[in-house]
């Protein structure tokens, strides 16, 4: 076991909730953006969140890691209730987000982008030679493939960027991260590497939540599928009862289609089907 | 259980374990990697100092006395002043910005300080003082306008531009000319104080002691670390070249006066910027600001006050310029910090490295780019070349230091350096 897994064994125990939203809404004008929506991601635990677009996924990401405050509902993290008062204030807490962007500087080593904006110093001076300690240590945590933590960003690919990004979210300590579409731009092996990511996060006990449009990339990789729709939970499956049709049924909110039909009398005659938590 | 995956505690440095990694070992290493890099696009201070050879190699063999240690040492003084101006423009472009007000600024700044001093008899230090503050309040209301109200570096600092050349118009009064009174500290430091051998040797030895030192702790805590420690026999190779090199230059130019306090002044700024920019935090949050403001907003850098601290630091350098250069022309007049300091020192900044278009550059580049035009410019006067050549000069190795720059940016972005 490596040392992360160490430090955040001193967290929570597997399997305890970390962070629980209920009752949450947002409102932008005339639009009701979320509603009642509730969210638990335990520890060791990926939850996916998915649904079409304009669903309510970016705004409740947002909502977690603090750019937008809720109107209403009440967020639960490592058994306190919180209220997320920023990035930063969220980061604070232990909550990190890799936003679908990135946000790395290209002109920057690796180093100087995992540790940018809590540099370690050594009185006035950047110490180089801790952060690069550091920095191995997160990527070897991750077992990340990066050749060297001295080259500028501009020089990696999309995947290892994808690593860099999501070894700075690590960088705090934290107890919960958020990854927005961490596979949208990647090829195929990359996708997998990241994927790989996503389950050594998991292992070292982290509460995972994963945004994302790719049904092959939740199903791979996700405990727990949530589905929103219209800004509601629509559906919530655990991923080895999920297929794909009765995922795609509860994003699109065909209640008239095939598969739900099948669904609703599976609900009838078996109550522990999955779609019966309903 | 933690120890054996524990990536420091390896036998291999955790920097070079990667199998992938191509490492270079020993002197043929360094000298293999630094060629794939020049391969590669990362060109670093090469062709400045390529050019520098050239330009002196031609005004060389045209006129002989160009390389003699009299015309060096006033090379190096005449290069001091808008050196220290060029150093604020290699802030500014740091960020991608650009401040066209630096000539202006430094003008008024120096009228202040020569009207301060004469005409209302200050003392030299009060005089300098407000001249210095009035550039760091300048820049200050630069950077209100930038993160304020939004408006474009471009725009502001044209405005400037004519502003404060106005304002040097207004201060000067009906006097046109103010000469500095012949026994002004200032007028001293900026012309005739220079180091005697001694002192020159002295600072010569600490200087690279002083590198040769901190690389040599740098690796032992490196080694503590379990990371590859700098290659010490680079280190020591490159501890004798500068001792050689500048060892060299101290005793040709000490043939004459030596090194002015004025140039000692301006390359002690100049590598107090270089540590401050890569040594500190600040430095480190100007690069990614340069780099992508928005991923350095949302690292949690406070964007705001770099650019305020920029733009303020660049008028604050601009009028410690223009104070020097009054004192090294001993008189403010009306064309104090005119057009040709402007572009001069911007100039200076491009053709010494600093990219345009942000987040890349040293503070090196000003001393390097600087002493290309000043050459340029000795030279030319050596041979007697009008004015009007020296410009079209100037605008040429303007031109081909921005064109070096944007090949090597694609050779970089290709080559996979960005």
């Amino acid at each position: 076991m490596s040392a992360m897994t160490q430090r955040v064994g001193s967290g929570p125990a597997q399997g305890e909730v970390v962070l629980s939203l209920a009752g949450v809404h947002k409102r932008f004008g005339a639009v009701q953006a979320l509603t009642d929506v509730h969210l638990e991601v335990a520890a060791g635990e990926v939850v996916a969140l998915v649904g079409d677009n304009g669903a309510g996924k970016s705004t409740l990401v947002k909502v977690i890691s603090g750019v937008y405050s809720p109107d209403a509902g009440d967020i639960v993290f490592g058994g306190r209730m919180i209220t997320v008062g920023g990035p930063a204030a969220a980061q604070a807490l232990g909550i990190a987000t890799v936003f679908q962007d990135l946000a790395l500087c290209d002109n920057l080593d690796v180093v100087a982008n995992l540790f940018l904006g809590q540099e370690l110093r050594r009185g006035p001076v950047l110490d180089e030679i801790e952060m690069e300690k550091e920095a191995w240590r997160l990527l070897r945590t991750l077992s990340a493939k990066i050749p060297s933590v001295r080259i500028p960003i501009a020089s990696l690919s999309g995947g290892q960027r994808q690593t860099v990004a999501i070894a700075r979210a690590l960088v705090g300590d934290p107890r919960v991260v958020l990854l927005d579409e961490p596979t949208a731009a990647l090829g195929v092996a990359q996708t997998a590497e990241v994927l790989n990511l996503i389950e050594r996060l998991r292992e070292t006990g982290l509460g995972v939540i994963l945004v994302s449009h790719n049904m092959a990339d939740v199903q791979a990789v996700a405990d727990r599928i949530v589905v929103l729709r219209l800004g509601r939970n629509a559906a919530e499956f655990r991923t080895e009862d999920a297929t794909t049709e009765q995922l795609v049924a509860a994003i699109t909110g065909a209640s008239d289609n095939v598969v739900a039909a099948r669904a609703d009398r599976h609900r009838q005659a078996d109550p522990t089907h999955p779609e019966a938590e309903l | 259980m933690s120890s054996t995956l524990d990536p420091t505690s390896s036998r291999v440095a955790a920097d070079v374990a990667d199998e992938r990694l191509i490492q270079d070992r020993g002197l043929g290493g360094a000298v293999a990697s630094g060629w794939a890099r020049l391969r590669g696009g990362e060109l670093g201070a090469l062709p400045v100092v390529f050019g520098l050879a050239v330009i002196s190699l031609v005004f060389y063999s045209q006129e002989a006395t160009f390389l003699s240690s009299r015309n060096l040492v006033s090379i190096t003084q005449f290069a001091a002043p808008i050196g220290v101006i060029s150093l604020g423009i290699v802030l500014v472009l740091l960020l991608g910005e650009i401040d066209l007000s630096v000539g202006s600024v430094s003008g008024f700044a120096a009228a202040s300080m020569a009207v301060l001093v004469v005409n209302k008899s200050q003392s030299l230090w009060v005089g300098m003082l407000v001249g210095i503050l009035i550039g760091t309040a300048i820049g200050s209301v630069y950077a209100l306008l930038y993160t304020r109200i939004g408006v474009p570096s471009f725009v502001f600092s044209l405005a400037g531009l004519l502003a404060f050349q106005g304002a040097l118009l207004y201060v000067l009064g009906d006097q046109g000319t103010i000469v500095l009174p012949i026994d002004s500290g200032l007028r001293e430091f900026a012309r005739d104080r220079f180091l005697t051998d001694v002192q020159a040797y002295v600072l010569l030895a600490v200087v690279v002691a002083v590198y040769v030192g901190s690389q040599a702790l740098a690796a032992r805590r490196r080694r503590a670390a379990g990371l590859t420690p700098p290659n010490m026999a680079l280190v020591a190779v490159k501890g004798v070249l500068l001792l050689a090199g500048l060892g060299f230059l101290t005793y040709y130019l000490g043939i004459d006066r030596g090194w002015g306090y004025l140039f000692v002044l301006f390359a002690a700024l100049v590598v107090a910027m270089d540590l401050v920019l890569r040594k500190t935090r600040w430095g480190r949050h100007v690069y990614a600001v340069g780099g992508n403001e928005e991923a350095a907003r949302r690292s949690g850098i406070k964007v705001g006050r770099i650019y305020f601290s920029v733009f303020a630091a660049a008028s604050t350098f601009a009028a410690l310029g223009g104070i020097l250069l009054a004192g090294q022309l001993t008189s403010v007049s009306q064309s104090s910090g005119t057009t040709d300091t402007n572009l001069t020192a911007i100039a200076a900044a491009v053709i010494g490295g600093t990219s345009l278009f942000g987040g890349r550059g040293t503070a090196y580049s000003a001393l390097l780019g600087i002493m290309v035009l000043q050459a340029i410019q000795n030279g030319l006067n050596l041979m007697n070349v009008d004015s009007s050549v020296r410009f079209m000069v100037t605008g040429a190795v303007l031109l081909l230091a921005v064109a070096i720059d944007s090949v090597s940016r694609r050779v970089r972005s290709s080559s996979g350096r960005g």
